[in-house]
This record gives C-alpha cells, structure tokens and sequence, in this order.
C-alpha cells in the first residue's frame, strides 16, 4: 500500500531492462518499496542494487499482447497488490530507416503504442479492482507536438499520451490513478550518439520527478518541469517555423 | 463505493460501506463478503489506513450503539459501535467513568479494545483491555463468540486493530466518581531532564498525569514542557452553585471547512508554543476543571484536523521501555533541532502493559506527535526514529501509524508471528483486511 508519505510496498516494471525505468523502480525501493517485479523478453538482465527489496523476474513481450494478462496474472501473484505499475517499454529507432523500412516503422508502433494499449488496459483492470495503485506512463515530449526529425517515434507517443489521459480520465474516480511522465531529451543508453537536444535531463532526475509525483498525487509529470511552459509556446508556434525546427 | 481516510487525511482509498445494525446483520454481511475482504471501522479516529479497505468492503459498526450499566458492580455492557462521549454522558450523572479514556472520546468501544488505547492513566490503570471482562467477537464465518481474558483469541483481539473480527459487545469495569469534576495541578518544566524527574518522582501521586512538549525549543529548553496532573475531584471540592455531576461539553467551535496547506508552519507554531508555555502557571495546584478540558482539550474543536490542509499529516507516537530515555532524549533533541512543526506534542509515563501481543503500551515512556504529512524529509526522519525506537526495545503505535514499514513492525513486536498464528486460526481465509494489514504485512 501506497502510505501516508507517499512510498509504495510494490512496482511492476514493464520493460524490466528500460533505464529510466530501473532508475524509478531503483528510486522507489530506496524510498521503502519491498518488491519490485522486473518484466521483460528473456535475455541478460542488469542486476541493479534495489537495496533490501525483493526482486523479481518476469517474461514480457511488448509486442505480443496476448500475453499481457498472464504477465499481471504471475506479478499478483508474487506481489500481491501492484501499489505502482510503470510502464516504460519502448524503441527509439531511427527515423530516416523507418522511412526506408515502413514495417520496421510499423513494428516501433506497434510495442510503442499498442503494446502500452494492451498493458495499459490490463493494468487498469487490475487496479481498479484493487480499488488503489498508479500506472506510470512513460509518454514523452516527442509526443507533445510532433516533430519531422522523428515523426514515426513521436506519432506513437502521441497517441500514446492521448491513450493514458483517457484511461486516466475513465479511472477517476476508482481509486486508481494514471500518472503520465512527459521527459525531454534523456541522456542514457537509448540516445547515445545522439547529440543533446536543450532541457536534456537524466534517468535519475526522471525518476526523482516521478518519486515526487506519486507522493503528491500528480496526473502529469515533465521532466524537467521547465519543459511545460515550453512547450506551452511550442504548441502555438506556427507549423511553417514548427516544420524549420533543427531535429 | 466511498473514499475513506483515517483522522491523519492521508492515503485514501476506495470502499464499499455496510452499515449493520444488529449482530444478525453482521453476520449476514459476512456471509458475502467480497474477495478483497472486510475491515471494520468504528468513529474513524485511527490516525493511519487501520478502518480502510481498498476495493473492498469497510463496516461501519457505529450504529451498534445499545448499553447498559449495573449499578451494583459498576459493569457496563455495550455493543461495539457505542462512543465513550455516548458513555460519559449516560454514565457520569450515575455517578460513573470510563476506566480509560484517550485524547479523544469520540472513539467506539470496540476500536477502544482493537488498538487496546490508552490515556493519561496507563501508570495507575493500564490500558483499555485490562478493564475488559469478556467481549462477543463475531468471526469470519459469522459465529458470535464469547472471550475472557483467559482466551489466547482475547487477546489477539486486544490490539489486533479489527483483524481478528468484529467486536459486537463488550462488558467492562467502570470507575466510581464522586464528582464530573477534575482536580488538577499544573506545573512547568524547564527542560526534558526536569519532566522526566519530575514525573517519576510523583507520577504515583496522581491518577491522571501528562506532559506537554515544546518541541520548537531547543539548547538548553530543549523538552521544555507543561505537566497536567490530576484526579476526579471529590464532592466537597466542587465549587458550590455547580452541578458536582455535570456533564455537558461546551458547544464545539468548527474548524474552517478548508484550511491553506501552510497554516500550521514553524512560525505559527512557535508563537502557539511560547504563549502556551507562558500561560501555563510556574505551578498551580487544585485547580477544578471539567473532564471534557481536562481529557479531551481538542475535541472542543470539531473537525481539528483539517487545519493541516490538504495533505493531511501524520501522528508519530512511539514508546521507549524504562531506561531507554537516552533514546528519548535524543529523538527529542533531533525533532526539536530539525524545527518539527508538531501542534501538540505529549508526553506519558506507562506502567505494565497488557498481554496482547500486538497491543502498544509497555513501562516506559510514550511520546506522541503531529507532523504535516507534506514535510520535506519527513520519510527518512521518521525512518530514523524507527531505527532508534526499534533498537532501544521499544515499539510504534498501530493506531496512529499510517507510515511504517513491515519490517520495522516486525522488529517492534517480536511476538508478531504469535499473533499471527491467533489470528489463523479465528479466520483462516483472511476474510478481515485493511490497507494498515497490507502496509504491514500483518
């Protein structure tokens, strides 16, 4: 159960090798959080210090959601009740090869959007029959406005966004929530070799931000919290400068 | 389906509420209870998730409120869900009191016994459940049963916070009074050495004792307190032209239905503190109060725990054994240093405690304070505090605790696992839940 300050017992990780997200299952297991489950395709997992909590491993498929259930179906039972579900699967990949490649780039869809559809209905299910929890989205400033340098990327976060404001919006009320996180450019393993857009920020300050979030009940994250008022503007800006933007 | 919270206003969540009003009605409750189990709820004053139950189901007993009183023997027999102000208020005209009675008397008989409560009498008296001569537990399979102290299950219920059933009655000694009215001395104290002195040296004087701290004064005031000292006031003492058995609380002010989030700050409550230990006599003796100020100072505010705002707070009340007051002292000393804007912080001298392996009290000292729950650095201080309680033998108040980790519990209460076997076997399917049992593993 989430307590009185804001920590968490248990975290199902959805896409147990994602950095940002060990870094908030990290973050939240130094806070107090006693089981964190690490789900992800078989393979080496990084074996990161969750201090005294109890780790676990499960098989997760993003693209095959017909074996999403089963996976929420194994984490109760390790688990018991999922008080934070963080769902942090997800490909990158490069725009100019997606152009080459529309499968590929159907492909990156189909984990960074449907695959969230599917975890995202399934963990709502759960919680709000636990009648308490949040589901983490892992959303992204590419998806706030779409930009030509990584429009196939982008498109899938945005609907992905849209997707969880709706779940959100259907869950209030139930006790369970949906907190979605909206990072600008984050310095990690997904973006090496890239150069750094401005604003970038870490998997550690990402997960600090959502930390802070669930302790206050937060329905939206940016990191850093900067990026909101930019993006405020950059919404506005008119498509001709929008389309000029550098990446 | 309701959102509930303890008195704290933390961490809430979702349940459907029952409200039955007969044991026939509660068993039949229990008869469908839901998958995500049953937890009971009396006046809703747990500070923490005790009386919550996520997606589940929440009975709420207050309306089980029938009683009656045998005048020959001072035994009162009332069902769970009567409130000790239901109490005192039939009981004190008779010429009767409640054994024990907490800081508040908004508080159900039944929850009375489940966090086994204490109040400002635990060196003379003990607590709640050793007043106890049986009560009617209702199991999970529906089943009225009778307990007495000599039940291994009474005392599993004793401080079991509403895990073991649904207390339905309770018969229980009360305390005969010659007057509604208080006898109290106030003195003050110049630091926390002084109050602890002072109270072990004449504690045993009074039936009534308790320590008000200043937390936001610190070097050489640090633990500076207010000692409140009584006893029922005697016939002749009551002034004349007073009703000697009175009882009539004044009408209670509203706290403001909203209060901003930062009202209660280090400012505010420092100037509290300083008027409050100012006011207080360097000693006065004999002065006649009511019960209601005299027990029950914050419920002359109704609804005072809104004035946190909306992130609610937290109440840490711990209990070092005699010969811990090093540790005391050095929670004391942090608390203060770290400027913890606590509004009231009480301190309490126990005598014996009961045999219920999850019930808090034990000899020693008790400190209970209120934090707000938005306090940065909050978590790991209290962390911190766990850690020296633990490591000095001594242990968290369930009732109040909203924030503790398994762990810790399982530390505090080394008979934990006894506990747990009791509760097993009274409801082996683990039909009675609540958010405070999932926190704690419990």
């Amino acid at each position: 159960m989430k307590n009185a300050l804001g920590s968490v017992d248990t975290v199902l990780l959805l896409g147990g090798r994602s950095e940002i997200g060990l870094a908030i299952a990290g973050r939240l297991a130094r806070e107090g959080a006693r089981k964190i489950i690490l789900a992800s395709r078989p393979g080496p997992s990084p074996a990161p210090a969750f201090g005294g909590a109890e780790v676990h491993h499960l098989d997760f498929d993003a693209a095959d959601p017909a074996g999403h259930g089963a996976v929420f179906d194994a984490a109760v039972k390790l688990a018991g009740d999922l008080d934070v579900v963080i769902a942090a699967f997800g490909v990158l990949g490069d725009q100019a090869a997606y152009e080459e490649d529309p499968q590929a780039a159907a492909e990156s869809v189909g984990v960074n959007l449907a695959g969230h559809v599917s975890a995202g209905l399934h963990a709502a299910r759960l919680l709000r029959e636990q009648g308490h929890g949040t589901l983490v989205v892992l959303s992204s400033v590419a998806g706030v406005r779409v930009r030509r340098a990584n429009f196939v990327y982008g498109a899938a976060k945005a609907g992905l966004d849209g997707f969880a404001q709706g779940l959100g919006d259907a869950l209030h009320g139930s006790g369970a929530r949906v907190m979605i996180v909206r990072p600008g450019f984050v310095r990690g393993r997904m973006t090496a070799g890239l150069p750094a857009a401005p604003m970038a920020t870490t998997p550690d300050a990402v997960a600090r931000a959502v930390a802070a979030g669930l302790r206050a009940d937060a329905g939206v994250v940016w990191v850093p919290s900067k990026l909101r008022p930019v993006f405020a503007v950059m919404r506005l800006l008119p498509r001709a400068i929008w389309r000029r933007l550098p990446r | 389906m309701t959102f509930l919270t303890g008195w704290g206003r933390t961490a809430p969540t979702r349940a459907t509420v029952a409200r039955p009003r007969t044991v026939a009605d509660l068993a039949a409750v229990l008869a469908r209870a839901p998958g995500r189990g049953v937890a009971v709820r009396g006046l809703g004053r747990s500070y923490g998730d005790a009386a919550q139950n996520a997606g589940g189901l929440v009975l709420d007993c207050t309306h089980l409120r029938s009683w009656t009183l045998d005048e020959a023997t001072g035994l009162v027999t009332a069902a769970g869900g009567v409130s000790l102000h239901d109490l005192m208020t039939g009981l004190l005209p008779r010429g009767w009191f409640v054994p024990v009675s907490p800081g508040t008397r908004h508080v159900t008989v039944g929850g009375a016994i489940a966090a086994d409560v204490h109040g400002k009498n635990h060196h003379a008296d003990s607590s709640f459940a050793a007043h106890v001569r049986s009560l009617t537990l209702v199991t999970a399979d529906g089943r009225a049963v009778t307990l007495t102290p000599r039940d291994p299950l009474f005392w599993a219920t004793a401080g079991g916070m509403g895990l073991t059933g649904v207390i339905a009655e309770a018969t229980f000694a009360c305390v005969p009074v010659e007057s509604s009215w208080m006898r109290v001395d106030v003195e003050r104290t110049g630091d926390l050495d002084e109050t602890l002195a002072v109270m072990t040296a004449t504690d045993d004087r009074y039936r009534y004792t308790v320590a008000w701290i200043d937390l936001l004064a610190t070097g050489r005031h640090t633990g500076r307190s207010v000692l409140t000292r009584g006893d029922h006031a005697r016939r002749a003492d009551v002034p004349a032209g007073r009703d000697p058995l009175a009882f009539a609380p004044a009408a209670r002010l509203k706290a403001p239905p909203w209060a901003p989030g930062g009202l209660l700050n280090p400012v505010t409550v420092r100037a509290f503190n300083e008027a409050w230990y100012r006011r207080a006599p360097q000693a006065r003796r004999g002065l006649i109060q009511g019960v209601a100020p005299f027990f029950h100072p914050l419920d002359g505010v109704q609804g005072w725990n809104r004035m946190y705002g909306s992130r609610g707070f937290v109440q840490y009340q711990f209990v070092v054994p005699s010969g811990g007051e090093a540790t005391l002292r050095r929670i004391v000393a942090r608390l203060s240093s770290e400027g913890v804007v606590s509004f009231l912080t009480v301190l309490k001298r126990f005598g014996p405690g009961t045999p219920g392996p999850l019930s808090f009290p034990m000899p020693g000292w008790t400190l209970a304070l209120d934090i707000p729950a938005g306090r940065p650095g909050l978590a790991a201080l209290l962390r911190l505090c766990d850690r020296w309680v633990a490591d000095a033998g001594g242990r968290v108040y369930l009732a109040k605790d909203s924030r503790l980790s398994a762990a810790a519990l399982a530390e505090m209460y080394p008979r934990l696992d006894e506990w747990r076997a009791l509760r097993e076997q009274a409801d082996p399917t683990g039909v009675f839940r609540s958010d405070l049992a999932r926190r704690l593993d419990l």
